[in-house]
């Protein structure tokens, strides 16, 4: 019995020692959504147009442009001052749900935030 | 060799040939009239000649637009220096003007160093005054109110108003505020309201001249180069024998006519844009140092009463 508790510790340290290695494989699968809190402003469009975040993410905006531009949300929930070139701006997502924005300077500019 | 027009099959006053050598204008000047709904052109080398004849108007202004003030990229690193060019190509026209329009973007970023450097140079200008509206980069963060207390004074909402000169009347109108997710250019219900009380009054002989940042007209939509309501506006006009309309954003001339409504888009004074649709988008095209001068520019425009012709030159600050 006491052999057979030492074994089971023994199997369950190892599969510990599988599993840590996987989660941590798993967070960094998942650092690609952590990168694309990222979105660069560049030729009158915000890329990526969609990014997918988790609650609590900040996502920082990028003017690469050579003309300002503006990120505000659809329905004003975030606003940015103009960005000139090089210029960023940042807000913390913190509740589930889509947030379409655009540039009120250059209208025909659109994309989204999908915070889940 | 002047351009008279040829094939009229349309009945519109242009034909195919005399509307691609408009479209051609950009860094070559042309001088276009309108005469009785038929539209002739010259090239600008047979300005002088056109002049000494019939075209002499009582009235003529002066359009510049998109000075840029601020803007200090590759594309134009002299925004100054080339808006005072501007400015002298239109103190050393044979005809003064009895004012200029600045049809916009005055400024690049609404700040106020922007605005007085602007509001300074254009004190050089030997012409009565200039009547402004706003470009988009002029109500960048405040929604224009900056705009207005500096170059709106007594315009209605958020800077339109119109005045009227030797029997035209002059519209200016505010497509740059309150710009909706995903649409053009706006000039909203209020604004459009105004306007079909505006020129309820008037006798339909009288010549209108609209001037506006964004083009009234669908240039190019997909680069945002069109005002959403801007068909509801031009409804009003319908009436009326003589309608110009002058537009800035684009930074090089265009022009259409359809029935009797000129639309016309003029030169910046800072820095050249591409032709719709043969770049990734639209924004400031580099260009070498020596051709600049010659994609920035003004235009020139006379009224000839009882001719219902106003007659738009564009002429570039260096060919």
């Amino acid at each position: 019995m006491k052999r057979l508790l030492i074994f089971m510790t023994v199997v369950f340290v190892l599969l510990l020692g599988t599993l840590v290695p996987l989660g941590s494989n798993r967070a960094r699968a998942a650092s690609p959504s952590s990168a694309a809190s990222e979105v660069k402003i560049d030729n009158f469009s915000f890329t990526p147009a969609t990014v997918t975040v988790p609650a609590g993410t900040t996502v920082t905006w990028t003017n690469s442009d050579d003309v300002p531009h503006t990120v505000v949300s659809d329905d004003k929930i975030f606003k940015s001052k103009v960005l000139d070139t090089d210029e960023k701006f940042s807000y913390t997502f913190t509740k589930p749900g889509t947030y379409p924005y655009f540039c009120s300077v250059h209208p025909k500019m659109t994309a989204k935030i999908v915070v889940h | 060799m002047s351009d008279y027009i040829i094939h009229d099959h349309n009945d519109d006053g242009i034909d195919r040939r005399g509307f691609l050598k408009c479209m051609a204008w950009a860094g070559t000047g042309a001088f276009c009239v309108l005469q009785g709904g038929v539209l002739k052109s010259f090239a600008l080398g047979q300005l002088d000649h056109a002049r000494a004849g019939s075209l002499k108007g009582e009235l003529s202004f002066v359009q510049i637009s998109d000075s840029h003030i601020g803007f200090n990229k590759p594309a134009n690193p002299d925004v100054i220096g080339t808006l005072q060019a501007a400015i002298a190509k239109i103190n050393a026209l044979p005809t003064p003007p009895a004012f200029v329009l600045h049809t916009g973007d005055l400024s690049h970023l609404s700040k106020p160093e922007e605005f007085d450097a602007l509001e300074q140079n254009l004190k050089s200008l030997k012409t009565g005054r200039v009547f402004y509206v706003p470009g988009e980069h002029d109500v960048l963060n405040d929604d224009g109110k900056q705009y207005r207390e500096r170059f709106g004074k007594g315009t209605l909402g958020e800077g339109w108003y119109s005045f009227d000169q030797k029997g035209v009347h002059f519209i200016g109108l505010v497509n740059v505020v309150n710009l909706k997710a995903g649409g053009l250019g706006n000039l909203g219900q209020d604004q459009l309201e105004w306007l079909e009380k505006d020129v309820k009054r008037l006798k339909s002989s009288t010549p209108i001249v609209v001037f506006a940042h964004i083009p009234l007209w669908a240039v190019y939509p997909e680069w945002g180069w069109g005002t959403d309501d801007g068909a509801h506006a031009l409804s009003y006009l319908k009436r009326f024998g003589s309608v110009t309309v002058l537009n800035g954003h684009i930074h090089q001339t265009m022009q259409k006519v359809e029935g009797n409504v000129t639309f016309h888009t003029a030169m910046s004074t800072a820095f050249p844009q591409s032709q719709p649709g043969t770049a990734p988008s639209a924004g400031p095209m580099k260009v070498p140092a020596e051709q600049l001068r010659s994609l920035l520019g003004i235009t020139d425009v006379d009224y000839v009463r009882g001719k219902h012709s106003l007659a738009i030159t564009d002429s570039p600050l260096a060919i």
